[in-house]
């Protein structure tokens, strides 16, 4: 027989287990709640996007996707310019911002001497910090009329000539253009590329890369053969971090992409994206002209869904390719 | 006891509600609010400061575009809207509203051509509408070398810019040049937003959007209002009216565009004041609207609005000259107190 002190003692200790139960319990419920949540709203937004751009789908139909036709006086709607917009301004600061946050990456995490590491390291989280209206400014006032001066003039002569890509760098000397958007919408999006690439390539163990350097690899092959297949789920994560963001970018585009929706094929032309007509459309637009605003909006949506999907499919394949020839 | 405590909680609750129902009911309105057009922000925040200090009532207005200035006072969010274009009959009858024209201003065409001096060049609407289709695409086109005999205009593309975001401004304009140019009227038509046909035309975001592009490109042509012209030291051009005379933009002659006008026979005072008879008024003009409620829900809040214009219009004539818009002529005063008499119901 326990002393009563001893029953006490037990008393509490199972206690404090149903308590801790219990807020076991509670802790899963609010989690789930919580995860539950992001569905809730993610499924909310496309209803609403839905609903509301219905009427521009029902009037227009499949035409709306292909028709470059933005008239807002006749009520005729077509999203083709905008998507191309988005698209190709996406597609240029994927191009140029990826291989630059890939050196930033390596530089840090391979080739940096220790004192340089944190310094970069932080003024490339700072950069990420800077709000884009300041990023749009920033290439309004300084960038593009220093691009219209000096570099578009020496692409258009160069680039300009090949045969058939020279059709892409023609365009008025103004310097707002689809082009410096894109470019604009690069150096936003490569502080973000850039430290997820380095947080990636720093939990590379050091074993592994010694090891490389050790059986005679360059810094090259180290970076292809060993850190890059080890990193690569979260090297495409961070692309199409940046990806999106870029896609979805507003203030920036609306000042230096030039506003105007018209297709052409140079890209140093004013255009238009989808977030950019939507900023600029909105607090004028009623009736048939906001359900088509909204109808961009949803198809924006879908475009980053695509994305992603594609992205992860695409992950899939390499893993799968990898178990095929690796062990 | 427990009936004490019940009995303490609704003497406070009596207690505010006779609080809050006195601040509401007392007759003194201290604050007024309205929202829209930003072509009328300057003079009504002018205005707002100064009738503040004369009567003590804030007037807290909004410069978010004349639509949503006509949406939010459809919403009855606000107590006056303002619209640079002035709604239709039915369009105010459906929605139980009325309007007047509260502040009048001009707009002008900026052009950024490498040795063009401040008012050296002439150009004429229909000249204007093939240059903003693309039709004109050089500054040296036979069609301006007319207009400006003796003149040296460059070998240098045309860029057209626009506003970006949906304005009253783009409206006046467009409305202007569908006035003048039939091809115009057909392929683009009026409009807050509208298509606009010239190769890489581009667009700026407000009036100072617009300036600030035209500042910096070379051969850029686009209209922004009189004010910001002034402001950015952009070399406007002279017009030739639709009385076939060259004007000059002065306030002079938009006033004369106002004075022409028929304001008395026109319902609604909708009155668009774009390319107006008369041998001194200036082509493109236009006026911003004040709208409010007939039958208001909160008839203490809409008279203090209708007082702080009547002010405006006694009072505030001197800061819109300074600020380059034209006040409202005392004639036009008359019919407007009139109609506000007629239309809204105070009581």
């Amino acid at each position: 027989m326990a002393t009563p002190e001893e029953q006490m003692a037990l008393h509490r200790q199972l206690h404090a287990k149903s308590t801790g139960v219990l807020l076991d319990k509670l802790f899963k419920g609010s989690a789930f709640s919580f995860a539950a949540l992001v569905l809730i709203v993610l499924f909310g937004m496309m209803l609403m996007l839905l609903k509301e751009a219905w009427p521009t789908f029902a009037h227009f139909g499949f035409g709306f996707f292909i028709s470059s036709d933005w008239d807002v006086v006749n009520n005729k709607y077509g999203a083709l310019i905008p998507i191309v917009g988005t698209l190709v301004t996406s597609l240029i600061a994927v191009v140029i911002g990826v291989p630059v946050s890939f050196g930033i990456a390596i530089f840090i995490t391979m080739m940096a001497p220790a004192w340089m590491k944190r310094p970069v390291g932080i003024a490339i989280e700072l950069l990420a910090a800077v709000p884009s209206i300041i990023y749009g400014m920033w290439g309004l006032f300084y960038f593009a009329p220093w691009f219209a001066n000096y570099i578009q003039p020496f692409m258009t002569n160069t680039l300009g000539e090949l045969p058939i890509l020279g059709q892409f760098f023609q365009g008025p000397p103004i310097g707002v253009s689809i082009f410096t958007a894109g470019v604009v919408l690069a150096i936003m999006i490569i502080p973000f590329i850039a430290s997820v690439m380095r947080d990636m390539f720093e939990i590379v163990p050091t074993t592994l890369k010694e090891s490389a350097f050790a059986m005679g690899s360059t810094t090259w092959e180290v970076i292809w053969k060993v850190v890059l297949p080890y990193t690569k789920s979260g090297v495409v994560g961070g692309v199409i971090l940046g990806l999106g963001r870029a896609m979805g970018e507003t203030m920036a585009v609306a000042f230096v992409v030039g506003n105007s929706l018209e297709l052409n094929t140079g890209l140093f032309y004013p255009g238009a994206t989808i977030a950019s007509t939507m900023a600029n459309e909105f607090n004028e637009a009623s009736g048939l002209h906001m359900s088509s605003l909204i109808a961009l909006g949803l198809i924006l949506f879908v475009i980053t869904f695509l994305v992603l999907s594609i992205a992860k499919w695409f992950l899939m394949m390499l893993e799968r390719a990898h178990e095929g020839t690796g062990t | 006891m427990m009936y004490n405590k019940k009995l303490i909680a609704g003497a406070i609750v009596a207690a505010t509600a006779a609080a809050f129902s006195l601040s509401a009911q007392a007759g003194e309105v201290n604050k007024i609010t309205g929202a829209g057009s930003s072509f009328a922000y300057p003079i009504i925040s002018k205005w707002a400061a100064a009738y503040k200090k004369e009567t003590g009532v804030e007037v807290n207005y909004q410069s978010v575009g004349s639509g949503a200035g006509i949406k939010q006072i459809i919403a009855n969010t606000v107590n006056f809207g303002a619209s640079d274009d002035p709604m239709t009959v039915e369009a105010l009858e459906k929605n139980g509203l009325t309007q007047w024209p509260l502040i009048m201003g001009g707009e002008v065409i900026v052009a950024n051509i490498p040795g063009n001096k401040q008012g050296k060049l002439t150009i004429s609407g229909p000249v204007l509408a093939d240059i903003m289709m693309g039709k004109i695409t050089k500054w040296n086109d036979p069609a301006l070398e007319k207009l400006n005999p003796g003149k040296k205009l460059p070998d240098l593309d045309i860029t057209v810019v626009h506003r970006s975001d949906a304005s009253g401004t783009t409206a006046i304009f467009t409305n202007y040049l569908s006035k003048v140019s039939p091809e115009w009227k057909e392929k683009v038509g009026e409009g807050k937003t509208v298509n606009w046909l010239s190769k890489g035309n581009l667009g700026g975001k407000g009036n100072e959007g617009v300036a600030s592009y035209t500042g910096r490109i070379k051969g850029a042509i686009g209209y922004v209002e009189y004010a910001y012209a002034l402001q950015n030291k952009l070399p406007y051009m002279d017009m030739i009216n639709s009385a076939g005379k060259r004007v000059a933009p002065t306030m002079e002659n938009f006033a004369a565009a106002a004075s022409h006008a028929d304001w008395e026979h026109t319902p609604a005072f909708r009155v668009v004041l774009t390319d107006q008879p008369g041998d001194d008024s200036w082509p493109i003009t236009g006026s911003t609207f004040a709208i409010v409620h007939k039958n208001p829900e909160n008839p203490a809040q809409v008279k203090a609005v209708l007082d702080f214009f009547k002010w405006s219009m006694d009072h505030g004539q001197s800061e819109a000259k300074e600020l380059h818009y034209i006040p409202i002529p005392a004639s036009v005063e008359k019919l407007i107190e009139a109609s506000w008499a007629e239309n809204v119901k105070l009581k």
